[in-house]
């Protein structure tokens, strides 16, 4: 299973965890793709903890992070 | 009169009671902007390097920018320049709320404190009128009582500047607050005002506005763009209003960047649990904002039915993540605290951080927690030990209260202070973010995030997104971080204006208040200045070329959980390439480079 964590607004409307079966998810767009979340929304992709974009690839195992844009100090 | 200043500084010696008017140097004043620049200037050239931090030849430099209380958005800052008694090097502390931009409004470009008071005292401020009344009726009050109090005497419009128990007994972490709870934090600048006995400054002033401002109308197109720009950015625009710098916990945590256990680990399992979405679904009353400021990160929050300002990113992570703690409302109540005391809420709870590694270790025994051991994850021992912290009494109190690198030296183990020039490091973990850790090395205020924050670009992605475990080109983003950051605590902006703005605005911005004509180039030549000028200030203070480093344990102990297991800070290859692009040797500022940034002065110190 692929398990997406979405965090700050993205919160808003769904789960804070999602678990994913890999079946045709090939990159981390196609995960965006399926939970209707809109590209432009996503301005910090992990995949396991490293900044990624979405033609990224995702594979089965992996932990996928959204986060939109953030500020801070 | 010139644009944006007052050229007005009031000297008051607290030894003779005298209170001296004295001119801006104006032309001292666009060599180095005002704020942080020109307040570390005027310390370095009055040879405040070499006294006794706490002895009565310190000098406290309360001092604003041009930009300060300006008609242009986040215009509510001002600095404490003085010698930190934490860091025995430069003391730069940055402020918000309102106290600065009225300190402004009442003509005052800066006020300079010197001596110390045969007994308690507080400073009245009425536009032109300064008097020194008797303050020891408050002694031992705190921040949110002294505010109400002194409003009751002077009027509901003033705005308070206090320490509270801790800068009166000279803690080394004592932090100054003003406005209940905006506090000039960091390296302990309340331990020098306590060691002049002076527990507040109070200010009233006519001017709801700056009426000298060089050109208005291009202020007003320039401050336009400004609020444009921010409003336009998802970060300053609303992002921050939601969540505040809170927000920072989870990204942190999901990289694998978040301190844990006094460092010993990376990643916080139970994260989720003291992060910003928390707060906002539990405990958040409303947004807050400083002067002018559209951008409102602060966080009102409910702490068991008292409403009060919250934590921040820093104690987030440093009350939970780094203390092994999960208890949200315990971080909320310790961070009220700390603003009732009159506390460095970074230093305080990394210091605790540091005692509970020791306990962990058996170095620190029971027996001497009178009552409260200092176990990981004890909400108890986080309460306790601040409020201890900020009015020590037992020898263990005050070992604490001097902060982790004396605690740990005290101990036999300096390796477990994760300090800097004995400054408490703040929420990044520099293993895994090349960047930061050379802005924590080469800060010359100590250990800081804010003079450099590469968390921007490493973690954040702006202005860009550079890859956060690789060591190339780092080294000239920190300085342009640097320079640009100097400019900006120079001016009276917030930092936080720079998630959006650029130095095209804030040299427009500079322009049109003061009159100036600068490129940007030329703007952020002075950021380089003022850089050089504050390293000079450390090196006549006795800083030597090691106090730029990181903890061993950064260095060789490899982050063990999380995403970014197995990474070491890369420190030992950057740092040479920062002296380079400083034009630095051995740390210090070649003659060269002190000459073409043209601090003649400094030639050959």
């Amino acid at each position: 299973m692929i398990e997406v964590r979405v965090f700050a607004t993205l919160r808003q409307g769904r789960d804070k965890v999602t678990l994913l079966s890999p079946e045709g998810i090939a990159c981390a767009g196609d995960i965006l793709d399926r939970m209707n979340i809109p590209q432009e929304e996503v301005s910090i992709l992990l995949i396991n903890g490293f900044h990624h974009k979405p033609e990224s690839e995702v594979k089965d195992g992996d932990i996928v992070a959204l986060f939109p844009p953030v500020g801070g100090g | 009169m010139a644009g944006a200043y007052y050229e007005k500084i009031a000297r008051i010696n607290l030894t003779t009671g005298e209170i001296k008017v004295e001119p801006l140097d104006l032309e001292l004043a666009h060599k180095f902007i005002g704020g942080r620049g020109l307040g570390t200037k005027m310390l370095y050239d009055e040879g405040v390097a070499t006294v006794d931090p706490l002895s009565p030849e310190n000098k406290l430099i309360y001092i604003t920018g041009p930009m300060t209380g300006a008609a242009a958005p986040s215009t509510g800052r001002y600095m404490v320049c003085t010698k930190s008694p934490l860091t025995g090097m430069i003391a730069c502390s940055n402020s918000g709320g309102i106290w600065g931009a009225k300190l402004k409004y009442a003509g005052w470009d800066a006020i300079i404190v010197e001596g110390e008071a045969p007994d308690w005292t507080y400073i009245n401020i009425d536009d032109d009128k300064i008097e020194l009344l008797d303050a020891r009726e408050y002694v031992g009050v705190m921040s949110e009582a002294i505010d109400e109090q002194l409003k009751a005497k002077h009027g509901a419009d003033v705005s308070v500047l206090n320490i509270g128990p801790a800068g009166e007994k000279k803690v080394l972490l004592a932090a100054i607050m003003n406005d209940k709870d905006r506090a000039a934090g960091r390296s302990g600048v309340g331990a020098v005002m306590g060691s002049k006995k002076l527990k507040a400054i109070v200010v009233k002033a006519t001017r709801k506005k700056l009426d000298n401002i060089a050109d208005l109308d291009a202020l007003k197109v320039a401050a336009k763009n400004a609020m444009d720009v921010l409003k336009a950015n998802p970060v300053t625009g609303s992002g921050l209003r939601q969540l505040g710098t809170a927000v920072l916990v989870n990204i942190v945590n999901n990289i694998g960047a978040f301190p844990t256990k006094n460092w010993q680990e990376s990643y916080y399992d139970k994260g989720d649990d003291i992060s910003g979405e928390t707060l906002a679904e539990k405990y958040l009353v409303k947004p807050g904002a400083c002067h002018r400021c559209p951008i409102a990160c602060g966080r009102v929050v409910n702490v068991n039915g008292k409403v009060v300002g919250g934590p921040e990113y820093e104690p987030l992570w440093a009350y939970g993540g780094n203390c092994g703690n999960n208890d949200l409302n315990v971080i909320d109540e310790c961070n009220m605290l700390c603003n009732e005391y009159g506390l460095d809420a970074i230093s305080v709870p990394c210091t605790i951080a540091a005692a509970m590694e020791l306990y962990q270790r058996g170095y620190i025994k029971e027996e001497e927690c009178a009552g409260v051991p200092l176990e990981w994850g004890s909400t108890r021992a986080l309460v306790e030990w601040t409020k201890r912290m900020g009015n020590p009494e037992t020898e263990l109190d005050w070992l604490m209260s001097s902060g982790s690198a004396r605690l740990c030296e005290a101990y036999g183990h300096p390796e477990y202070s994760m300090s800097v020039k004995k400054q408490e490091i703040p929420a990044y973990d520099a293993r895994a973010i090349q960047g930061i850790g050379i802005t924590y090395a080469t800060a010359n205020c100590g250990a800081a995030h804010v003079r450099g924050y590469m968390i921007s670009p490493e973690v954040l992605g702006l202005p860009q997104q550079l890859d956060r475990t690789v060591t190339n080109e780092k080294a000239a983003w920190v300085k342009t971080f640097q320079d640009l950051t100097a400019v900006i605590d120079s001016m009276g902006h917030c930092l936080f204006t720079s998630f959006a703005m650029g130095a095209k605005e804030y040299t427009d911005l500079l322009n049109a208040a003061t009159g100036t004509n600068w490129t940007i180039e030329q703007v952020l030549e002075i950021g380089d200045r003022i850089y050089n000028i504050e390293r000079m200030f450390n090196k006549a203070a006795g800083m030597k070329p090691e106090d730029d480093r990181l903890p061993k344990r950064l260095l060789e102990e490899p982050i063990v959980n999380g995403p970014s297991t197995g990474m070491t800070s890369k420190l030992p290859l950057t740092l040479p390439e920062y002296y380079e692009a400083r034009g630095w040797v051995n740390a210090f500022p070649t003659d060269e480079t002190l000459k073409k940034l043209g601090l003649d002065e400094c030639v050959g110190k």
